[in-house]
């Protein structure tokens, strides 16, 4: 099926919809010129906030995504920030001219952050023209970025939004190579350009991958690398070539530009987070001491799917595990996965993410949330429904270093919330509205409040519900 | 002798309990999409349901089960799966959904590769999934070969039906493996059947295309007593499928993926034919695939169609679990304006009665009606919800553990950290 190309972390197929083909020769991947002082932020963002109005919803269930819960609750958002949240609210705190919205039977919850989409670089429709999410032409591709590759117009970001809530999301390179490149953090409002999309400030994260993928690729190459120990030999090769580029930087030497080793200097510097899909509890382990033998920390190990062996280190480590709720058995390093894998990082005090690796899975992030919390539960880990909704907001919000600014919903934050039409942890439950930026972004009442893509316009079902 | 190679499709008898099991007091669905009934009962007697309703007497050597505060529903039924194909789906040597280098096509018989040990069938298992059809996949051949139904009884005889189906694929699959274009699919198609005919008649060949098993195969789909599954999306090929239905009219079609079939949901319930879908597909990840959406099951049940549910594309050998959850979000379209939901109970039969009707079988299985076969599940909860899971389940009428591997890792890491011996010592 063509989704298993746009999966391709999972499958088989990853060799069938990697292309063979060398990539064309550009001038970004000469040396340029010697120069002093090197731009960080080519590519700024040009995502402003849409404008809202001041509102208030009120008599709702509030989750607050740092663990709190309020019965009956208020919050107000103006100028595209909460503004106050709290139990029934005084008259006096809200301008006349606010809009109010009864949440009687409601829920409000910060908007879900996945850590882990592809939409953008492998969007639909999956064809080959459109598969941007993995260069294949060499194992260590520190230097690409995933808005490069990232196409505004994927139709997957508007169901991720109105079935979803999802607000901001992460867009990573695949995970063919050990040195995936740059990822790219958005909005989830639709823009013409990438940059109309990306967050303000926040930080870049490093693509990096274990196990079976990149030593499958190149091994299927004849190249290196094809075990696991060749991964982590080109790892560390490529790292060491990292410290000595930095050493020379920090000298106030002037070596030739390398964006490869500019986005890893970077992750040394502590400025890029890094982002490592890795399943297997003994690989994550590996990963670990080669982030202390070069200096470097790793924000979150993806899929993750054992990190439930290792849970105690990923606490002591401050590791963050963005993790499927109940995917299985499709690769070999995922035959250990198992269904409480979530609530038993949780509950070792490590920190927990649902994230999806997948255009429809991130349409239910919210009912992955809850499967996880039921099967741990019933596993007899006692954890409160508000404190599992963490795992959809301050929690990735953190492992996106954009915690001061989203992810929960506290006063001077920004407005980046859904109003579910009931239990946000039930089946029977869907987006009525999603706010970001204090912008009403979707409205279940209001087709107007639909995102269309161009590639939807004048098609069969354009406008629809999805 | 020629007349020796011909199939027919069997229903394979499965030695039932003779235990009279009662299951009191639950929240009953029956399955057929009627309302669940409060506080009734099930009772199981040699292997099938023997009564089901409010204030029944239980027979005096009954085991009773007590429900109150669960659910009860017929034991739930894959419209589609590869479950029982494959242990690890990359491992390739575990892995029989596809023969890709095989010269044989439609004779392939899917029966003589279920592994009732793949770990998938337990945890389908215990997750109230009790039957499943499954189908292989194309590889050199629009069509894949004979599809089964199964069950996930904990034995080594998962077949309930042999020869239940014959695979076929048609719109971009279709295509790709006919050599490239739409129309060599149905060249390819008219041939095939061209050819089992001349077959039937005993005319000698030396062109043939198809083997003799295929040819053998074919000939009872021809005569509509397998039924031709055929995977197709796009309203426009789905409208081409349904012509070639009424080209070959003793054929017995059932559409599958069918993403843009609310377009033409007049014409497939016109011509009866019934569809299995999975209803979650609303991406235009295709270009067969443009107007998909979640109202897609709704729509053209509420045309009259007959909507099954399966585990269709990814995941199709693991993740058959999921279907209580795509039900779920089917009921969940109510509260969405614009949407066409379903019914609990429709959503409830598409997961259990469609599918077994869909497969002839609607007098066997797939609902909690007098005389079906015992495969229960009993609910924690409603059985759509998320936080529900089994905490029984009988097929027919054998009580099933309910224990997965995946059950035993999470024992031995529920504290990850070493003891006295190593972790392999813990079991």
């Amino acid at each position: 099926m063509v989704r298993k190309c746009a999966l391709l972390a999972v499958t088989l197929a990853l060799g069938a919809c990697a292309a063979n083909k060398e990539a064309p020769k550009t001038a970004s991947t000469k040396p340029a010129e010697k120069v002093a002082a090197v731009n960080k932020d080519p590519y700024p963002s040009t995502y402003k906030a849409y404008p809202g109005q001041s509102t208030v919803i009120t008599n709702v269930t509030i989750y607050d995504g740092e663990g709190g819960r309020i019965e009956n609750g208020s919050v107000f958002f103006s100028d595209g920030k909460i503004t106050s949240i709290g139990g029934a609210m005084g008259d006096s705190n809200i301008p006349a001219d606010a809009i109010t919205i009864d949440g009687t039977g409601k829920w409000v919850t910060p908007g879900i952050i996945d850590v882990h989409s592809h939409l953008g670089d492998y969007p639909s429709p999956g064809v080959e023209a459109n598969s941007d999410g993995n260069e294949v032409t060499g194992p260590v591709k520190a230097e690409v970025w995933a808005e490069h590759s990232v196409w505004p117009q994927d139709p997957g970001f508007s169901r991720a939004l109105a079935n979803g809530g999802v607000t901001t999301l992460q867009i990573l390179p695949g995970s063919a190579n050990l040195f995936g490149g740059r990822s790219v953090v958005i909005k989830n409002v639709a823009a013409r350009t990438v940059q109309g999309m990306k967050f303000p400030g926040a930080p870049y994260g490093l693509k990096m991958a274990c196990g079976e993928n990149p030593k499958r690729v190149y091994g299927g190459r004849n190249q290196m690398p094809s075990t696991r120990m060749g991964n982590m030999a080109v790892n560390r090769s490529t790292w060491a070539k990292a410290v000595e580029y930095k050493r020379k930087l920090d000298k106030g030497e002037n070596p030739a530009r390398d964006l490869a080793m500019e986005t890893l200097v970077g992750v040394l510097n502590g400025d890029i987070l890094v982002h490592n899909h890795c399943y297997r509890a003994d690989e994550m382990a590996q990963v670990i001491d080669m982030s202390h033998e070069f200096g470097y920390k790793v924000s979150t190990f993806h899929h993750a799917v054992e990190s439930y062996k290792i849970a105690d280190l990923l606490a002591k480590e401050g590791i963050c595990s963005a993790m499927w709720a109940d995917w299985w058995g499709f690769k070999m390093e995922s035959y250990d996965a198992i269904n409480e894998n979530i609530p038993l990082v949780h509950a070792a005090g490590a920190c927990a993410i649902v994230h999806s690796d997948d255009a429809n899975g991130i349409q239910h992030l919210n009912q992955e949330a809850a499967k996880a919390l039921a099967d741990g539960r019933r596993a007899g880990i006692a954890i409160s429904d508000e404190v599992a909704w963490t795992w959809l907001a301050i929690n990735p919000a953190k492992a996106l270093g954009i915690d001061k600014k989203t992810g929960s919903l506290k006063v001077g934050k920004m407005a980046d919330l859904v109003l579910w039409n009931g239990n946000p942890l039930s089946v029977y439950t869907r987006p009525d509205k999603v706010w970001i930026d204090g912008a009403m972004m979707y409205d279940a009442f209001d087709p107007k409040k639909r995102p269309v893509s161009d590639f939807e316009l004048g098609q069969p079902g354009e406008g629809d519900v999805k | 002798m020629r007349h020796l190679l011909l199939v027919c499709s069997a229903l394979i008898a499965t030695p039932a309990s003779a235990q009279t099991i009662a299951i009191t007091g639950g929240t009953v669905a029956v399955g057929d999409g009627s309302v669940p009934i409060e506080n009734a009962t099930v009772i199981i007697r040699d292997g099938r349901i023997a009564s089901v309703g409010n204030n029944l007497t239980i027979p005096a050597d009954a085991q009773r089960i007590d429900a109150k505060g669960k659910w009860v529903t017929p034991g739930l039924f894959a419209g589609f799966s590869r479950l029982g194909l494959s242990e690890v789906e990359a491992v390739e040597q575990t892995n029989d959904t596809i023969a890709r280098r095989s010269s044989f096509s439609v004779g392939i018989d899917t029966a003589d590769a279920i592994n009732p040990r793949a770990k998938a069938i337990a945890v389908s298992r215990a997750n109230g999934i009790t039957r499943a059809v499954v189908a292989p996949a194309g590889g050199n051949s629009i069509f894949g070969g004979q599809g089964v139904v199964i069950d996930t009884g904990d034995d080594l005889n998962p077949i309930t039906k042999t020869q239940a189906l014959q695979y076929v694929e048609f719109g971009e699959a279709g295509s790709a493996s006919a050599g490239g274009s739409r129309a060599a699919s149905f060249t390819y198609f008219r041939n095939a059947i061209a050819e089992a005919l001349d077959f039937r008649r005993g005319r000698e060949r030396d062109d043939l295309f198809l083997k003799r098993p295929d040819l053998a195969a074919l000939l009872p789909v021809i005569d509509g007593k397998v039924p031709l599954m055929v995977m197709v999306d796009s309203a426009v090929d789905i409208h081409r499928m349904l012509k070639l239905k009424a080209e070959f009219p003793t054929i017995r079609m059932i559409l599958g993926g069918v993403s843009e079939g609310w377009e033409v949901a007049n014409e497939i319930a016109a011509a009866k034919v019934p569809v299995v879908v999975n209803p979650m597909n609303d991406l235009p990840d295709r270009f067969e695939a443009l107007s998909a959406t979640q109202s897609n099951a709704g729509r053209m049940a509420k045309a009259g169609v007959s909507v099954s549910f399966g585990q269709i594309g990814d995941f199709d050998t693991l993740q058959i679990r999921l279907l209580p959850q795509y039900a779920g979000n089917m009921v969940a379209l109510n509260k969405v304006p614009g949407a066409t939901a379903m019914s609990w109970g429709q959503a409830l039969a598409s997961i259990t009665s469609h599918p077994a009707e869909m497969m002839g079988l609607g007098g066997e299985l797939g609902s909690l009606k007098v005389g079906r076969r015992g495969d229960v599940v009993l609910w924690d909860g409603d059985p759509l919800e998320l936080s529900s899971a089994p905490v029984a389940v009988w097929i027919d009428g054998v009580r099933q553990p309910l224990g997965t591997r995946q059950d035993r890792l999470r024992e031995r890491y529920k504290r990850p950290n070493e003891g006295d011996l190593p972790k392999a010592y813990d079991r």
